[in-house]
């Protein structure tokens, strides 16, 4: 007999519930996992999610590190409405990190304005390149996208490490795979002294803002859900399901390719082979752990980049591994779609004894 | 016509051979079974009989074991039994035929049996049994076919023969004539007819009211999950067992005579497809026209080509241009949204995840297909537009519900459809095209939804409904035809044909009837 | 060109043995209709599984494999409370698992990256190790490359000579229907996706233990998801699997032989062959969607409760 019985409408308060829940589940875990390492859960908390915001370069790399995770994750929500699962989003940045670092290589010595728009422009129409590439698989093979995307992620790796051994690498750079520093023009200046927060993270607030109107109020984004939800829906509605496709993936590719540029024109200054933490994957975490919906995902990134700072942080501190950083994103994961189930079911009232 | 069965001639008093005391069963929601008895004799075949949510099913559940009662007795041959699960009522001798078929469609004949049977795994020697068993009965059967490759008369064989198999002492039947044409039903009551004066058993299950009068020696009838009476059939008539059934006077519907132009709007020519899944049916020189003010019917088995028309018809699958035109206008290449557009609406049989999505309220579904009706505006959404369109269709069309932003899936299968149905009449189309207008929706509900497609057309709009209820057909149409195995007969005035004509047409034998000559020589 | 060939040929029956385990065990588990998109988490999970066991134990392999494949079903067990119990999306719940696989094993190979293990020897089958060429590829392989090819011997009969494989496959096609004549539909499901998780892992335990044997963060480097690729490749029918599971570890190996046999190609192409051979046979065999809806469990990744 099943413990969980549907719900007759899905529950709205457990839909907001969730995340906390899982949350506070994974904290609960992690003391845990603290406990048995032989430190105190306590100060290991201070270390993960106070001591970062305890000064003003902390605040900074929370908005570094928040602004490609949002990005992105807007970008990947709208395709997970669809259920169009593109988990190749770090392919889809180093692309857009290659599209737009590649200008800044070539207009290298050009002092001019123009200079990072044209790389941001760039960095996009890559990342959207990259996603057009499993959309075009899709509609006009039938490939599964969530493969497809993967293993085009992989292949944008090899891509960029041929390009900064190759082609582009630095000749004065000791053979290391790296292309030359960027010039001026070709990186957002750092709004304080000493710290590494700059205007990109306008672009994620601007993205997100424009994500929330698309979301809550367009038809094509209503169009996406249902195809989602009921695909025979969409087809009886005759809402296009290739549309879909191609929607979901060329904008989660745009989204992914800006944050790829947002980060060689920003804390990293070059194409390397170190350009992104893994913020491809950590996106989709964002993007469930925020509801799929816009001011979610804000939340949500801020919250997956206090986990960055914090594993970095706990390594210091507490000579833990860095790695840490990736258990906790995936329990949260776990504890997130465990909760979740509570939206749509709830528990089965034990059956009350009858006497016949 | 039918046969009234001789009495019941079993051992008066003796030892019955199922017998239920006091079942009950409860679910969130509803009482499905409310202390419900019953008693079936050796060799009897008896009826439950009961609308749409009597419960019916939940109590064949319950004795088939695949769901547990919360209280109450079960005696089967005057012993107390528990039946954990359905292996356990294999073993006592129950055997039961689905409604939906329990088959596995990429599975041959053979091997679906052995799934259902306790014994060791030798197909061959269980091929060689499938055979015998069913030549004996007069099911013939070919063990080594796939079952998709079936048609859905051959299926419910392939159930029957698998309960036979097991020799069993009582046979459970959920609606099995829904999916026959009206001469395989007269095969199948000789086959049950054999059983029973064989010992079986039967408890029959239906809500057609004629069958079980040609049938069942003896019937129970069950309304809101309890029993309010039993019955011998043969000495009832249809008007007293529906009382019993529903409670009240079956309800009629009007049908007023339309008095405008017969002018053709929903123009069906030479209409082939093939779809893309595999197991479906290909349509095959399919020609149609559905006229203003009128009711066009399609009779037919499921399976011989109704989801494939309905799909080129609603635009879900698209073609050449010319094959489907409206009001002259040629509209076959056009999606779903554009043929709307034109003013073609449709009503699809699935309601949840086809004409509705379940967890979306019904402000939003009502956005799904009539988003025309002023509910987008520039590719925004106009939510309050929605509400108020959804609203006006609730107090129009009687839904019961809690308002526009109850979700879509808190909605009874009557009332979903009356919200379907609705939205699709407030989009003023042309033509509209209705899949199964009132499967599995309550007498009431039904009778509503027939009154209101009659009412559509006489002011003028053409209607298509697609059904499997041929009692419904001859109730609500103007004109009918049938499609078999892909193809289509010549719609005729329901006058000038019979329940017994269109079963000779759904067997497929249309080919060979003065109607199809007609439609051939007219092509 | 045959001297170059028989090493390539010996070579790539080591690399498709991790693919073979983690393939056919996706495999059984598909046929009952549940898609498990963490097989790369749960052969990263069964690979520093295995090499902490063997590593720590000092029984080399021999206790590498059995902790991987356990460690392997222990995270599918996971994945199938989530996804079966308590019916959550599938994909989402694979994810989380191939997220959870690599932040928990990198987590725990922390203090193993400067160890190394002895692997082990080549086993040469009596008798047919010398016929000529054949017996040099087939039957001069270490004993795990020989298991692999055992567990598909025993995987083919299943699926297709027992009541069992029919069964697998009356759930994956139709779970009400399964469930209606009374099979316990979430219990084999289960049954299915353990058996998934243990080959996984063993597959993973193989890379850390006997191929390379070392361990490397992220070693398994989406093997995981081309087995998965694989087993749509292979249209669920396992003698196709191993045929897919040969072609990519020929085509795995090929960079390190690419300078022997002439192949003037940047070494990052040759690096990149596999996913882009992986994404080419995607296309080529998904494009014909009829073979593929003749042979796709039809209840893949659809939640069900009875």
């Amino acid at each position: 007999m099943p413990l969980l019985e549907p719900r007759p409408a899905p529950s709205a308060p457990m839909r907001l519930l969730s995340p906390l829940i899982a949350i506070g589940l994974t904290l609960l875990v992690g003391s845990l996992l603290f406990m048995s390492l032989g430190k105190d859960p306590l100060e290991a908390f201070r270390v993960f999610f106070i001591q970062p915001l305890s000064s003003g370069n902390g605040w900074s790399e929370l908005m570094v590190k928040a602004g490609p995770l949002i990005l992105i994750a807007q970008g990947l929500a709208i395709g997970f409405r669809a259920r169009i699962y593109n988990i190749g989003a770090e392919g889809q940045l180093i692309m857009g990190a290659l599209a737009g670092g590649g200008v800044a290589v070539a207009l290298d010595g050009v002092d001019a304005w123009w200079v990072l728009p044209l790389m941001v422009v760039a960095g996009a129409i890559g990342g959207a390149l990259w996603g057009a590439v499993p959309a075009l698989l899709k509609t006009r093979f039938n490939a599964e996208e969530t493969l497809t995307t993967l293993m085009l992620a992989y292949v944008a790796t090899f891509t960029l490490s041929y390009m900064v051994n190759g082609p582009w690498r630095d000749p004065e750079g000791m053979n290391f795979p790296q292309s030359i520093m960027f010039g001026d023009p070709a990186l957002f200046a750092p709004w304080f002294e000493g710290m590494r927060v700059n205007a990109s993270i306008l672009i994620a607030a601007a993205a997100s803002a424009a994500f929330w109107v698309f979301t809550s109020r367009s038809f094509l984004a209503y169009q996406l859900t249902v195809g989602g939800l009921a695909p025979a829906a969409a087809r009886y509605a005759g809402f296009s399901a290739k549309g879909t496709v191609w929607v979901s993936l060329i904008l989660s590719g745009l989204t992914a390719g800006i944050a790829g540029v947002g980060e060689v024109a920003g804390p990293v200054g070059q194409l390397n082979l170190n350009i992104s933490p893994g913020y491809g994957f950590a996106a989709i975490i964002v993007a469930y752990l925020g509801r799929l919906n816009a001011i979610g995902i804000v939340l949500a990134g801020l919250l997956m980049a206090l986990l960055y700072l914090g594993g970095e942080a706990a390594q210091v501190a507490l000579q833990l591994p860095a790695a840490i950083t990736g258990l906790f994103q995936g329990m949260l994961l776990f504890f997130l779609l465990g909760s979740d189930v509570f939206v749509d079911y709830r528990l089965r009232p034990r059956p009350k004894p009858v006497f016949a | 016509m039918s046969t009234v069965p001789p009495p019941f001639s079993g051992p008066p008093g003796g030892v019955p051979r199922l017998e239920l005391t006091g079942i009950t069963k409860r679910y969130p929601s509803v009482v499905a079974n409310d202390g419900v008895n019953l008693r079936v004799r050796p060799g009897e075949i008896h009826a439950v009989l009961g609308e749409n949510g009597a419960g019916k099913s939940t109590l064949m559940k319950i004795i088939y074991g695949a769901v547990q009662a919360d209280a109450g007795q079960i005696q089967w041959n005057g012993r107390e039994v528990v039946i954990a699960n359905p292996s356990e009522a294999r073993r006592l001798g129950i055997g039961m035929v689905f409604q939906h078929f329990s088959l596995f469609e990429t599975l041959t004949v053979v091997e679906n049996i052995a799934l259902a049977l306790d014994e060791p795994f030798d197909l061959k020697a269980l091929a060689a049994r499938v055979k015998e068993v069913s030549t004996r009965y007069g099911l013939p059967l070919d063990p080594g076919r796939l079952v998709y490759s079936l048609s859905v008369g051959e299926r419910q064989r392939v159930e029957i023969v698998r309960c036979l198999l097991q020799e069993p002492r009582l046979l459970i039947l959920d609606e099995p004539t829904s999916v026959l044409t009206p001469q395989a039903v007269q095969k199948l009551f000789e086959t049950l007819r054999r059983l029973a004066s064989e010992g079986v058993s039967i408890l029959y299950i239906s809500h057609k009211l004629h069958e079980i009068q040609s049938l069942c020696h003896g019937a129970t009838v069950m309304r809101g999950g309890k029993v309010t009476g039993t019955a011998t059939p043969a000495r009832e008539t249809p008007a007293s067992l529906a009382r019993m059934m529903i409670g009240r006077e079956l309800p009629v519907c009007e049908i007023p005579a339309y008095t405008g132009e017969a002018v053709p709007v929903l123009t069906v020519k030479g209409l082939s497809h093939t779809p893309d899944d595999p197991f479906g049916t290909s349509l095959k020189d399919i020609s149609l026209e559905v006229h203003r003010g009128e009711i066009v019917g399609i009779a037919g088995i499921s399976g011989n080509g109704q989801a494939e028309l309905l799909a080129t018809l609603s635009g879900e699958s698209t073609g050449p241009a010319g094959t489907v035109s409206l009001a002259g206008q040629p509209i076959g290449h056009l999606d779903a949204g554009k043929r709307r557009k034109c003013g073609l609406t449709f009503v699809p049989e699935e309601r949840l995840g086809r004409g509705a999505v379940p967890p979306m309220s019904l402000a939003d579904n009502a956005t799904l297909t009539a988003h025309a009706q002023g509910l987008v505006k520039k590719g925004f959404l106009r939510p309050k537009a929605a509400w108020a369109f959804a609203k006006t269709c609730i107090e129009r069309f009687d839904v019961r519900c809690g308002g526009p932003g109850a979700a879509a899936r808190s909605l009874s299968g009557g009332n979903l459809q009356k919200f379907i149905v609705g939205r699709e009449i407030m989009q003023n189309p042309i033509a509209m095209v209705v899949a199964q207008p009132t499967w599995g929706v309550d007498v009431g509900a039904a009778a509503f939804l027939r009154q209101t497609l009659i009412d559509l057309s006489r002011t003028g709009v053409a209607i298509l409904v697609v059904s499997e209820e041929l009692e419904e057909l001859f109730e609500i149409c103007d004109r009918i035809a049938v499609l078999a195995e892909g193809r289509l007969s010549e719609a005729v005035p329901k006058a000038d044909t019979n329940a017994e004509k269109i079963g000779m047409q759904m067997s497929g034998l249309f080919r060979n009837t003065d109607a199809t000559e007609a439609a051939h020589a007219a092509a | 060109m045959i001297e170059h060939l028989i090493p390539i040929l010996v070579g790539t029956l080591a690399a498709a043995t991790p693919l073979i385990f983690a393939g056919l065990g996706e495999l059984v588990a598909e046929r009952t209709g549940v898609i498990n998109l963490g097989v790369e988490g749960m052969m990263l999970i069964g690979a520093i599984a295995g090499f902490a066991a063997a590593a720590d134990s000092g029984g080399g392999a021999l206790a590498g494999l059995p902790a991987g494949a356990v460690a392997g079903m222990l995270a599918a067990l996971v994945f199938a409370v989530l996804s079966l119990s308590m019916a959550a999306n599938q994909a989402a719940c694979g994810l989380a698992l191939t997220i959870f696989g690599i932040g928990l094993s990198a987590f725990i190979g922390q203090h193993y990256v400067s160890f190394s293990l002895p692997g082990l020897q080549p086993l040469d089958i009596p008798g047919l190790v010398d016929i000529p060429v054949i017996g040099k590829i087939f039957f001069h392989q270490d004993p795990v490359t020989y298991l692999a090819l055992v567990s598909f011997g025993v995987v083919w009969w299943v699926l297709k000579k027992t009541r069992l494989g029919l069964v697998l496959k009356a759930v994956g096609e139709a779970p009400d229907a399964a469930h209606a004549i009374g099979y316990p539909v979430i219990a084999i499901r289960y049954g299915a996706t353990l058996f998934g998780g243990a080959m996984a892992g063993m597959g993973g335990a193989y890379l850390s233990t006997v191929y390379t044997p070392l361990w490397v963060q992220n070693m398994v480097a989406g093997r995981g998801w081309i087995a998965i690729a694989l087993v749509v490749f292979a249209t669920w029918n396992p003698t196709r699997l191993v045929l897919g599971a040969w072609l990519f570890g020929g085509v795995t190996i090929l960079q390190f032989h690419a300078q022997g046999l002439g192949i003037a190609l940047p070494v990052q192409f040759l690096a990149a062959l596999p996913y882009l051979a992986t994404v080419v046979v995607l296309v080529l065999i998904s494009r014909d969607k009829r073979l593929l809806q003749l042979n796709l469990p039809a209840s893949l990744g659809k939640p069900w409760m009875p």
